[in-house]
């Protein structure tokens, strides 16, 4: 008798039922192996026994999300598996989606091990590959023979409780997951190594992969600077002496909103900087080094720019979330927005 | 930060020391800082000579924020 007992979810088409028009099909569960359950049973060998497969339309699920989670959850549940499996979802959307949500469900609920696999562009992997392993598939089942000996070696990885390794090795998508290890090589070495790879045009990998950024259109001009408002943000961590609102010399939490309303310069006993990122001792001297509010003054005065903000906006840059960055980002905008500025001047260290 | 604020449709001038961050970011409007210590102006020249930096390099950024840019722009010069 196998040792591993399995659970694997399927929708609706690739259980054989039917395509679009079954798609309102309702949870049910199958003794055994069904469609590609089959050379799944067979890559994971005598061990293991996928003991049932549970079957759900993408729309039933889609619609129903919480009441189909509950039913699958109970017909799972009945089978005590070692490791729950869905998909592979290649790129089907919904089915993506059901496979991480449901992954995701078994995993919390019932402490279960899961493992799905889908294709980078599939909705569910953005959405879930933080939370639950997912295998990088391809983007249709013509991919399945390269997806399916993954997930098995995974699975048996999962069900005997042997260490998993990081993502480029064991083939799923990157979950943002740092683990600490010793390398073989220190830093420099492999830095220089990179470098002369790269400077010979050949492929590398970074230790550490920049976050992709997206973009926002220009926006346009300011058309009568003569009546615009200006506002002045700063990441340098410029603040009220004293720091009131405690905001974190690096990785900041938080922004801060302070009035400059009145003054003509940042005055260094009124003001200092937190950044715990660069050398402090010009700006503590000199905080207009970071916001100008001495030339926005006289600026302002000589008629060149209609109205300064009231307040800067400020906060510290080094080490910050890019997360946290558009968080602050988003709640100035609004603010600025209703109190109907122009332009903004953001300065950062 | 800037993509944040831009994205209420409110122009940014991003003035920054490490312009290809600047660029990373996405920002569209960018002046370069003289140094990450001190982005708008020069101490080392003492105070006068580093409030006129200043004056200038906030003066480009008014006129940044007036110009119209089709993707990112590195205002390198005060004229342009």
């Amino acid at each position: 008798m196998a040792k591993y007992k399995i659970v694997h979810y399927l929708n609706q088409f690739f259980a054989g039922i039917g395509g679009e028009e079954m798609a309102d099909y309702q949870p049910e569960v199958r003794e055994g192996v069904v469609g590609p359950g089959a050379a799944l049973k067979a890559a994971l060998g005598d061990d293991y026994d996928i003991v049932a497969t549970v079957i759900c339309g993408d729309n039933y699920f889609g619609e129903n999300l919480d009441k189909a989670t509950d039913t699958i959850i109970e017909m799972v549940k009945k089978y005590e598996p070692d490791v729950f499996v869905a998909g592979p979802a290649f790129n089907a959307g919904r089915y993506g989606v059901a496979c991480g949500t449901i992954c995701k469900a078994v995993e919390d609920r019932l402490g279960i091990p899961v493992l799905t696999a889908a294709y980078e562009e599939n909705p569910g992997t953005d959405m879930f590959k933080k939370d639950v392993i997912i295998v990088k598939a391809g983007n249709s089942s013509a991919d399945m023979k390269n997806v399916i000996p993954v997930m098995a070696k995974l699975i048996k990885k999962m069900a005997t409780g042997e260490e998993i390794l990081g993502p480029a090795i064991e083939g799923y998508h990157e979950r943002g997951i740092r683990v600490n290890y010793f390398a073989e090589k220190r830093g420099s070495e492999r830095g220089l190594e990179m470098l002369i790879k790269k400077m010979k045009g050949e492929p590398f990998e970074t230790d550490l992969p920049m976050p992709k950024f997206d973009r926002v259109e220009p926006a346009a001009p300011i058309k009568d600077i003569k009546h615009a408002t200006i506002a002045v943000v700063t990441s340098g961590g410029i603040v009220p002496q004293g720091n009131p609102d405690h905001i974190e010399s690096s990785n900041a939490t938080k922004f801060g909103e302070y009035s400059i309303a009145g003054m003509d310069h940042m005055d260094p006993k009124d003001f200092m900087t937190v950044h715990g990122g660069y050398d402090r001792q010009f700006v503590l001297a000199n905080p207009n080094l970071v916001v100008p509010l001495d030339v926005l003054r006289e600026l302002e005065k000589a008629g060149e720019f209609g109205k300064l903000y009231d307040s800067f906006f400020t906060t510290t840059g080094t080490g910050t979330a890019t997360g946290s960055a558009a968080k602050f980002g988003d709640a100035i905008g609004k603010k600025l927005v209703e109190d109907h500025v122009d332009g903004v001047i953001l300065v950062s260290t | 930060m800037v993509k944040g604020i831009e994205k209420y449709g409110i122009p940014v001038v991003h003035m920054a020391t490490v312009v290809p961050i600047s660029l990373t970011i996405g920002a569209n409007r960018i002046i370069p800082g003289v140094g990450i210590p001190y982005p708008l102006g020069d101490p080392t020249q003492g105070e006068a000579d580093s409030k006129k930096i200043r004056m200038r390099m906030v003066k480009r950024a008014l006129k940044a924020l007036q110009t119209p840019v089709d993707g990112q722009t590195v205002f390198e010069k005060d004229d342009f």
